[in-house]
């Protein structure tokens, strides 16, 4: 996966291809890391001891661009947009391998979770970028019939990112259906309405909290 | 004891083996297991990744129409069984967090007494629990040899337990190195291949977002699979099963490597032992039919 381009005055060459971002405390967002806490359960995550253990036990750091370890420190020193805008809090597939073994007990699966619910929230995210579509579809599907539908979350995820990746799932999808793996029949709760409310009362709940 | 099955989306389509490989299990050993009654999604890595008080919210509400269908019981929590480790992790996790944040547990409260429900006590009232958990420890070893009537002798048989299933919230098996499959597969009589990936990371939804790091993930572990000798890899989860047995047409072409493992649910296995028919497990319905006898040394 290719890393970002970043602007070029910040980026400081430290020789053998070794490069650091650099900003001023001004430029930082100074919030960001109260903000991340309290999202992600955890005053704990200040404790962080930079040791990489989080990166090391992490199955797909390689194809991140900043690993788990890096992440966590600039969230801490306030990089708020190169955080937001990075590949990694969507590569993360929530295996919890950091979190069972980071000798300081940061659940880091919980803060790329609060970073992918403020990227979602804001809107920052690559165009047709999959991850964050799929959550989104995903999230609608349920809301509207309270039971997600395996078949119907991958057609619209495809239309809605590249139409032409149904031609590379089509075998599958072929074969899920004569084993009857995938219906198109939409299971449901007795009550639609139900999910709808109860999700309602979340946000009207928390709003009441502020 | 009784049980309250709650199946989730996948198992009533990608993982309908899975289903029914449960049921036919249990029935065949006797034990009460009953579907609970207008369940709905737990919310997966989505809804944690959109709202995360939605998603504990939504688990919770499963929780308390678990405590309804229960009734009063003999003041005993309700065994709430749920087969897909997404849907295991993020009830215990809901769970965990009801407890220990008291923002989460007031709007969760808030919520589900507007849909009518009860939820207090929640975390004590419902004990979450994982087949694999109930089949090791409730049920046992002992009885799940006696019921073995085809014993699968000689076959090398991977135990796969990816990551949601024991790790972090769940307590009834070693997080680095469960055993409870090794010793089921032993019950069968087959033998439990010892390898170092048990519980690494399938890739998860990645096989159907970024396909070349998700393949990579699951390839990685049917070649090692098979670099052991598998002759059958075992899983405990709907997706799991999903991406290492439907995605290895897409691995072969993209790694240049023909692996052609079957992918089983641990379920299908002990289904097979105890001789039920190929219907009863749902295993018609795997691309890459089950192997069932060791290769001849």
């Amino acid at each position: 996966m290719e890393t970002r381009d970043r602007t070029p005055d910040q980026l400081v060459d430290l020789g053998e291809n070794v490069h650091r971002l650099i900003k001023y405390e001004g430029e930082l967002d100074q919030g960001f890391a109260a903000e991340v806490a309290r999202l992600a359960h955890g005053e704990k995550f200040y404790t962080c001891i930079q040791c990489g253990t989080c990166s090391a036990t992490c199955p797909v750091s390689h194809y991140m661009d900043f690993t788990p370890r890096r992440i966590i420190a600039m969230v801490r020193a306030g990089f708020r947009e190169e955080v937001l805008r990075s590949f990694t809090i969507w590569l993360c597939a929530s295996c919890y391998s950091c979190t069972a073994d980071c000798p300081r007990e940061i659940k880091i699966t919980d803060v790329m979770y609060a970073l992918k619910q403020i990227a979602i929230k804001e809107g920052i995210y690559p165009k047709r970028f999959p991850i964050p579509v799929m959550a989104q579809e995903f999230y609608k599907i349920v809301k509207k019939k309270g039971r997600n539908n395996e078949g119907k979350l991958m057609m619209n995820l495809a239309l809605k990112t590249n139409p032409f990746s149904l031609l590379r799932y089509a075998k599958v999808g072929l074969k899920l259906f004569r084993t009857g793996r995938v219906t198109l029949r939409e299971e449901s709760i007795r009550n639609h309405g139900e999910i709808q409310t109860l999700l309602g009362a979340v946000d009207r709940a928390r709003e009441a909290a502020k | 004891m009784k049980y309250l099955y709650f199946p989730g989306c996948s198992l009533k389509s990608t993982g309908k083996p899975y289903e029914e490989s449960i049921l036919s299990v249990f029935r065949a050993l006797d034990v009460d297991i009953e579907e609970l009654k207008d369940w709905n999604c737990c919310g997966a890595t989505a809804y944690m990744a959109v709202d995360e008080l939605k998603s504990f919210s939504l688990c919770a509400r499963n929780m308390a129409l678990a405590v309804k269908q229960h009734g009063e019981g003999n003041g005993e929590p309700v065994q709430l069984v749920a087969p897909c480790s997404a849907c295991y992790s993020l009830l215990l996790k809901s769970q965990h967090y009801m407890e220990e944040n008291p923002e989460v547990s007031r709007v969760v409260k808030t919520a589900l007494k507007e849909v009518g429900l009860e939820s207090e006590g929640l975390s004590q009232k419902v004990r979450i629990r994982h087949p694999l958990d109930v089949l090791a420890n409730d049920i046992g070893i002992e009885r799940i040899k006696d019921q073995v009537k085809k014993p699968l002798t000689g076959l090398k048989v991977v135990p796969y337990y990816g990551c949601l299933l024991v790790r972090p919230y769940a307590t009834f098996d070693d997080p680095y190195n469960p055993t409870s499959m090794d010793r089921l597969i032993r019950a069968l009589g087959a033998e439990p291949v010892d390898w170092a990936l048990k519980t690494r990371c399938c890739g998860g939804t990645l096989s159907g977002t970024i396909q070349g790091v998700g393949l990579r993930l699951s390839y990685l572990l049917l070649k090692e699979a098979s670099r052991k000798g598998g002759e059958l890899l075992l899983t405990a989860c709907p997706l799991c099963q999903f991406d290492l047995e439907c995605f290895q047409g897409g691995m072969n072409n993209r790694f240049q490597h023909n692996v052609q493992m079957p992918v089983a649910y641990f379920s299908q296995l002990i289904g097979k032992a105890f001789n039920l028919s190929d219907r009863e497990v749902g295993a018609q319905r795997l691309f890459i039919p089950m192997k069932l006898e060791a290769a001849a040394p």
